[in-house]
């Protein structure tokens, strides 16, 4: 607790070096601090939700029980896609944002540095009570991550409570990091960085947050639904008590639909970003990205319902979310082309964060042609709960929205750490991830047009050889994935020294103003920006 | 946007944050065990719970305090005010949406969900044959398995409720000019006044949740017009409580002499949050107890 003399004494220092010790991260207000713990903590949950994977495929290796009960693989499914969507995409994210929005728009920190820790901290207590239920009697959650009714309700294991109340505190997280983020962007820029000025990773970020604070009630509600149909009689997915099992599906995926472009409109930014600077150009067509970014954000409001075209709906409305969700593939394929018309004639070079970037505009437009094929309504009554829809998301998820994280990170470690990565041990990663990632997710779409369904531990025969490569694909996408802490843990313990523009092409106030390593309060007053 | 800035203002690091988030967890997986143990003799979910409520009072009391403290020491600037009103504003939207999860829910089942069960759309035949007897009608008294209650109706508490929510949000804003004019005077009546106003509420709304379930059998399990009763209705009386509770910490700083007619966040955070509790009240009104 500090007194108001205390607090003056801070401020007039300004504490320019940051505290040492355990309590220095525990107490922090620093948003680097605070952008650090969201990396580090995104990527021990991504280990986790990694290894849960591995269960998965060393159970689907061959056809059989082999090493766990239907149930138990239940749960890892459903507990593997909670860490990564909540874990460890989100948390990633919202990191870099803390790490980077603060140094792009010219300010000392976000807007609400307290805020900003409680954000932080209360995330590690909510994985804590979900990891925990899984050690309960009868099992943690076990109805898939997308927990329907009545699988959650009358079906579900008692540890449902815990399941939650930690995703009421995944919310609460959410939601606080992105108020902090929208009212930074809002109220902290530099004179002179007007809105069309802001880099992309900003803007998209701005509309992210909105995302966020617009459909995370949204989740809290049908959680809170799903608590009182299990434990306090309510009927609200109980066609008995006049409610209905597709209400859950409805209000899950108008908060579900624009969740999973939370999960990919920041890569959006932080490819426009790498592909400029490697492509030594300035990005094509500015603000069609921005707009196309914001008409994908609107679009998302309206078309949950493609999620649910076999699960009963009037051939009116599966029509209305049809179109809907073709007319996304337009500002998506705006942002691929400017992309592409970026690099054209530039002097492109290939250092790691490019290899990355580069990756992900061409397996994130796989992964979206799969999506153009899920949203045909009728194809969908085929591929419906079949592997190919596992397949796309993992496209546009793993390929997509990680691929994005490891570029970024690459990308800005110099400014993080001060040094440079071993370009040759992470190339080593990036070619090892692209080949197995592939070889993990593109026999799934084989699987799923042949009928093989999802979140199933047994499979029929002739699944078989196409199931021991995908495995196959996904033991080496998961080590793999050991090389990049090892890239990490290389450079901040003996990396080369950074310049403070590592990369030539490099655009933004973080490269232009600031040391090769930021200092620990970035602006403390805000820089003229012309 | 007017950027007077000089120097940024960078608080100091604060225990409460991470208390608050102790307080969370213990709340969070107290609620949890206690949810699960309703049905069995164990209830030490319950003290976990309560725990974590006194850990989060703790909490509230601390970074409150502080925060008051460096705004009175004149620690903040304009600036900081702009970001704290941008940030109550975004919370209000994230309550609001909140709200919408569950009118949404009553929506659906008024529109969708008891029509597709009496036969509407193409559920002619699965009617026919599941429940022949059931009658689509709302307010819902009886369910398809033949569960029955009565409907409340709009006259009476509800509509003497409505009359003193929005009054007092009338007598709210003419505090707040109390406030923006530096008159402490009226400042403190219209606001002791809205007070009052809101205790009646929630003493009127127990008063109407015990003649629900006492006399008319309308209870939080009676079917799907029972659950989203008492779901809308209890989570905007929680609503009016919490904002009952910070329009009396308002007072209490008023009466202290805390507040200028130029410098009132934490005021004006109340009383925007007071409207849209009245505002959803509204809305309540309208489409749960009238229509």
């Amino acid at each position: 607790m500090s007194s108001i003399s205390d607090v003056q004494i801070d401020h007039d220092d300004h504490h320019h070096a940051p505290p040492k010790g355990l309590m220095r991260w525990v107490l922090t207000t620093n948003h680097k601090d605070i952008g650090s713990m969201y990396l580090w903590f995104s990527f021990a949950m991504f280990l986790t939700g990694g290894a849960m994977a591995m269960v998965i495929r060393a159970e689907l290796f061959q056809p059989g029980l082999q090493f766990v009960e239907p149930n138990f693989f239940n749960q890892m499914t459903t507990v593997h896609g909670l860490i990564m969507v909540f874990g460890a995409v989100m948390p990633a994210f919202t990191g870099l944002a803390n790490w980077l929005i603060p140094m792009m728009i010219g300010a000392p920190d976000m807007a609400l540095p307290r805020m900003n820790n409680w954000s932080f901290w209360i995330l590690p207590f909510a994985f804590a009570i979900l990891l925990a239920s899984l050690f309960m009697e009868g099992g943690g959650p076990n109805f898939g991550w997308t927990f329907y009714a009545p699988l959650s309700t009358t079906y579900a294991p008692d540890s449902v409570a815990l399941f939650v109340f930690s995703v009421h505190i995944m919310g609460i997280s959410s939601i606080m990091g992105a108020i902090n983020v929208i009212v930074t962007i809002m109220n902290m820029r530099a004179p002179g960085m007007t809105y069309m000025k802001l880099p992309l990773f900003v803007w998209t970020w701005l509309i992210t947050a909105f995302l966020l604070i617009a459909v995370m009630p949204v989740l809290a509600g049908v959680v809170t639904m799903v608590l009182t149909d299990k434990f306090f009689g309510t009927s609200f997915f109980d066609a008995a008590g006049g409610g209905d099992p597709v209400l859950f599906q409805h209000i899950f995926w108008f908060f579900g639909h624009p969740e999973v472009y939370i999960m990919i409109l920041p890569s959006f930014g932080i490819i426009s970003a790498i592909v400029p600077a490697f492509s030594r150009k300035k990005l094509f067509g500015y603000a069609s990205m921005v707009y196309a970014t914001a008409s994908i954000a609107g679009l998302s409001f309206i078309v949950w319902a493609h999620h649910m075209f076999t699960t009963g709906m009037p051939v009116q409305a599966e029509l209305f979310f049809m179109y809907c969700t073709m007319l996304i593939s337009v500002p998506t394929g705006v942002k691929v082309f400017n992309w592409v018309a970026t690099m054209w004639r530039g002097a492109i070079s290939f250092e790691t964060p490019m290899l990355f970037a580069l990756a992900f505009i061409v397996l994130f437009t796989i992964g979206g042609f799969s999506g153009l094929m899920l949203a045909i309504t009728p194809v969908d009554f085929q591929y419906h709960d079949t592997y190919f829809v596992v397949a796309h998301f993992h496209y546009v998820l793993v390929s997509g929205a990680i691929f994005s994280i490891m570029a970024a990170c690459y990308f800005w470690l110099p400014k993080w750490t001060g040094k440079m990565y071993d370009e040759g041990l992470a190339k080593l990663h990036f070619w090892c991830s692209l080949i197995s990632v592939n070889v993990l997710f593109f026999p799934m779409h084989f699987l799923g047009l042949g009928g093989m369904p999802r979140r199933i531990p047994d499979y029929a025969l002739q699944f078989a050889d196409v199931n021991a490569i995908v495995s196959l694909g996904g033991f080496a996408f998961g080590l793999s994935q050991l090389i990049f802490l090892a890239v990490v843990i290389k450079c901040i313990r003996s990396g080369e020294p950074a310049t403070a523009k590592p990369w030539e092409g490099a655009e933004g106030l973080e490269w232009d103003l600031l040391p090769a390593k930021a200092p620990y309060h970035s602006f403390s007053t805000p820089p003229e920006v012309k | 946007m007017s950027q007077a800035h000089d120097n940024y203002y960078v608080p100091a690091q604060s225990i409460w944050p991470i208390v608050g988030a102790v307080g969370l967890f213990l709340i969070a997986s107290g609620a949890g065990f206690t949810v699960q143990q309703l049905d069995s003799e164990q209830g030490w979910g319950v003290w976990v719970l309560s725990l974590g409520v006194v850990v989060i009072i703790a909490m509230l009391f601390g970074w409150f305090g502080n925060v008051i403290q460096e705004s009175m020491s004149g620690l903040y600037s304009e600036q900081m005010d702009r970001s704290f009103r941008q940030g109550m504003s975004w919370f209000i939207f994230s309550e609001v949406m909140f709200f919408a999860a569950f009118f949404g829910a009553l929506f659906y089942a008024r529109m969708i969900a008891v029509p597709w069960l009496g036969g509407a759309s193409n559920n002619a035949m699965t009617a026919e044959v599941l429940w022949p007897e059931f009658e689509a009608i709302w307010p819902l008294i009886k369910t398809p398995d033949g569960t029955t209650t009565q409907a409340m109706g709009w006259m009476g508490l509800p509509l003497i409720n409505t009359l003193i929510l929005v009054t007092s949000s009338i007598t709210l804003h003419f505090a707040h000019v109390g406030m923006e004019k530096d008159q402490r005077k009226p400042l403190k009546l219209w606001l002791f006044i809205t007070l009052v106003l809101g205790f009646a509420f929630l003493v009127l709304q127990v008063e109407e949740y015990i003649h629900a379930y006492q006399e008319m059998g309308l209870t939080l399990d009676s079917g799907i017009y029972g659950n989203t009763f008492f779901l809308l209705t209890g989570f905007h009386g929680m609503h009016v409580t919490l904002g009952v509770i910070i329009l009396t910490v308002m007072f209490l700083r008023i009466l202290k002499g805390h507040f200028t007619g130029k410098q009132h966040f934490g005021f004006m955070a109340a009383s925007w949050y007071w409207h849209f509790v009245d505002v959803v009240w509204l809305l309540l009104f309208v489409f749960v107890y009238i229509l």
